[in-house]
């Protein structure tokens, strides 16, 4: 009775298993990171909201929207795939990595303009978090648009589904860095 | 025993198995040490003792890896392997090499010379040319094992295994690099130290215990693949970064204490993995396997190694704790827990399963067996036990109170002592073990008795 439950369970489960412990993985690690930030956060409020004014908000709103639109077009992709609109997929997943070069643009404008003002991992607790949670946020950008073109190459329903659950992973962890990180006061 | 070749494995887990009792010897004698500092002070120092004592650990735990993958290879693949003289040839040249280091050690031989010398960093000690012949040794393992796995069929757990063990192989060469900043000697001295046991190792445990668990316990191979990959993800994934951890204090930035924080609070999960994976299967399998004291080894392996390396290593991995209890007694606790738990119980583990059938015997002396587990394993528990409350009391006196370092050792002396009970504990429940797997039952019940059937 317990094995037909156990092994159904993950049966159910869709799309590959690895990609959903990665993301599990994934959502704890960021979570942890958050967590610190929060904890460290509580021994210098004023010391993290004099450091977070240097952020430039309105480009980090800006970036969500990209990496929505983006996720959005992931999932696009893979229902055009599985209704066999091969061309139309493609092209998506293509697109879907374009606003993921968008995304870095920006946050490289951004890292610039905090390394022109002087600004370090070092300056503050609060730029080590930052650094660390945005920094290690977009290598992972760099590799779902590396991974976005290449199920757009090798565009298999599997391959797709895949990428676009780590695409959205990646989204998801940005909507939640964003709020804590640029906007709480 | 199905493939000639597999016997090969025979003469790696002896070898191994004679460094385990020389492994558990020095370090008895190094706990000896500890409540009577002077002994042997001038003929063999503390620090030669230590060194003998986890150099012959990391040196019979890979031998008998490489025995494991000797034995197991061939079975899986459904081959021969490749080159049973290569692989006595590689045995030969690894013992050469022991040898040859611990006379260095011992006798300081060419002191500073930078061939024969011993080059002097904490666990990459060995002279030069015998890390060269470590290399070699390693090329022709890996060949060996590689065509054998190359000419027959793939498994999961064979992929697993050459995984880990060319990690462990690659890894080792950056023993090859010492630069002269010592922070930067550190750094890279952890991509040997923590890469191996926190990461390629891993891959190796988990693939030998799923081994062991499809043979013991009769669970579709599917089922433990699926295991086999989550676990070897999860090592991966936590344990690379979880490096981390040793760049607390040695000179890295100060980001590594939250990459380090963050990311080896995970490597528990593996481990949880393992021994949740291992009673699973125990659970869920349908077969009587005579071999009980195989079965032991192997719950006992996840289970140690998960309270030894993932709960021992969690209480002093947060930089914030670990700003207190860094190289206190805590750790040596945490270090004899898991070394014991995931590498040397594994070994003990698959020594019991294969060596009756490779003396091509009925397995014997299951009770004993299971006697020398319980010895060693209530030793190494124990002896745990007593350093972690060593490492507790020397934390708040050394590091809170702030008292002189040999002040608070004196006032260790009871643990110290306490450890060294349990040491006993270990050597003879080890000596018991060797017995046990390597000796047959004297009494042996005549063909016909048997044969007749009970009244």
């Amino acid at each position: 009775m317990s094995d037909a439950a156990s092994g159904s369970a993950l049966d159910d489960l869709p799309g590959e298993l690895l990609m959903w412990v990665l993301i599990v993985s994934e959502l704890l690690v960021f979570g942890a990171g958050l967590v610190a930030f929060m904890a460290v956060r509580l021994t210098d409020p004023a010391g993290f909201a004099a450091a977070q004014d240097h952020l430039f908000r309105a480009g980090a709103a800006l970036n969500t929207m990209v990496l929505v639109s983006s996720g959005f077009l992931a999932a696009q992709a893979l229902r055009w795939r599985e209704a066999g609109a091969r061309g139309a997929a493609r092209w998506a997943l293509v697109a879907a990595a374009a606003l993921g070069v968008v995304f870095l643009i920006i946050k490289g404008a951004e890292y610039a303009a905090k390394s022109a003002d002087g600004i370090g991992w070092d300056t503050h607790a609060f730029f080590t978090f930052y650094y660390l949670l945005t920094g290690f946020h977009a290598a992972h950008v760099v590799a779902g648009v590396v991974l976005l073109m290449l199920v757009a190459w090798r565009d298999a329903v599997a391959n797709i589904q895949a990428v676009a659950m780590f695409w959205h992973m990646v989204d998801l962890v940005w909507v939640l860095l964003y709020p804590v990180i640029y906007l709480l006061a | 025993m199905k493939y000639e070749t597999q016997k090969i494995a025979l003469a790696y887990f002896a070898v191994a198995m004679a460094l385990f009792a020389i492994q558990v010897s020095a370090g008895l004698l190094a706990g000896w040490v500890y409540v009577s500092p002077n002994t042997l002070s001038e003929l063999l120092p503390f620090n030669i003792i230590r060194m003998l004592h986890s150099n012959s650990l990391v040196v019979w735990l890979i031998t008998g890896f490489m025995g494991a993958a000797y034995f197991l290879i061939p079975e899986e693949s459904e081959r021969e392997i490749h080159s049973p003289t290569l692989a006595y040839l590689q045995l030969l040249i690894l013992v050469v090499g022991t040898l040859g280091a611990v006379v260095t050690y011992v006798f300081d031989l060419f002191h500073g010379h930078w061939l024969l010398g011993m080059e002097g960093r904490e666990f990459i000690e060995q002279p030069v040319w015998v890390k060269v012949g470590i290399v070699v040794a390693a090329l022709i393992f890996l060949y060996n094992v590689t065509m054998t796995v190359l000419a027959g069929k793939k498994t999961a757990i064979t992929n697993i295994l050459l995984l880990g063990l060319w990690g462990l192989a690659l890894l080792f060469l950056f023993s090859f690099y010492n630069p002269g900043n010592l922070s930067l000697d550190k750094q890279f001295w952890w991509y040997i130290v923590h890469l191996w046991v926190e990461g390629v190792w891993e891959l190796i445990m988990a693939s030998i215990l799923a081994y062991l668990m499809l043979k013991l316990t009769g669970v579709d191979r599917e089922v433990v693949e699926k295991w086999l990959y989550v676990i070897v993800a999860l090592a991966l994934f936590s344990g690379i970064l979880g490096t981390g951890h040793h760049y607390y204090w040695i000179g890295t930035p100060g980001y590594w204490q939250w990459i380090g924080s963050i990311f080896s609070s995970l490597e528990v999960v593996p481990f949880f993995a393992m021994m949740a994976f291992a009673f699973v299967m125990v659970w869920k399998g349908r077969r009587d396997h005579p071999n009980k004291a195989a079965l032991l080894w192997s719950l006992g392996c996840a289970t140690l190694a998960f309270f030894g390396a993932g709960v021992w290593g969690f209480l002093h991995t947060l930089h914030g704790v670990n700003y207190y209890t860094h190289g206190t007694q805590i750790t040596a606790a945490h270090g004899h827990l898991a070394f014991y738990g995931a590498y040397v119980s594994l070994n003990l583990a698959i020594f019991t399963y294969a060596m009756p059938i490779l003396l091509n015997r009925d397995p014997y002396n299951q009770v004993l067996n299971m006697g020398s587990f319980w010895l060693m394993s209530g030793g190494v528990v124990f002896m745990t036990f007593a350093l972690t409350f060593a490492g507790t009391v020397q934390t708040h006196l050394q590091r809170v109170l702030g008292e002189n370092f040999m002040d608070v050792q004196d006032q260790l002396a009871i643990f110290y002592w306490m450890r060294f009970g349990a040491g006993i504990a270990v050597v003879l429940g080890a000596l018991l073990f060797i017995y046990a797997v390597a000796v047959p039952r004297k009494e042996i019940i005549e063909p016909g008795a048997a044969e007749t059937p009970a009244e």
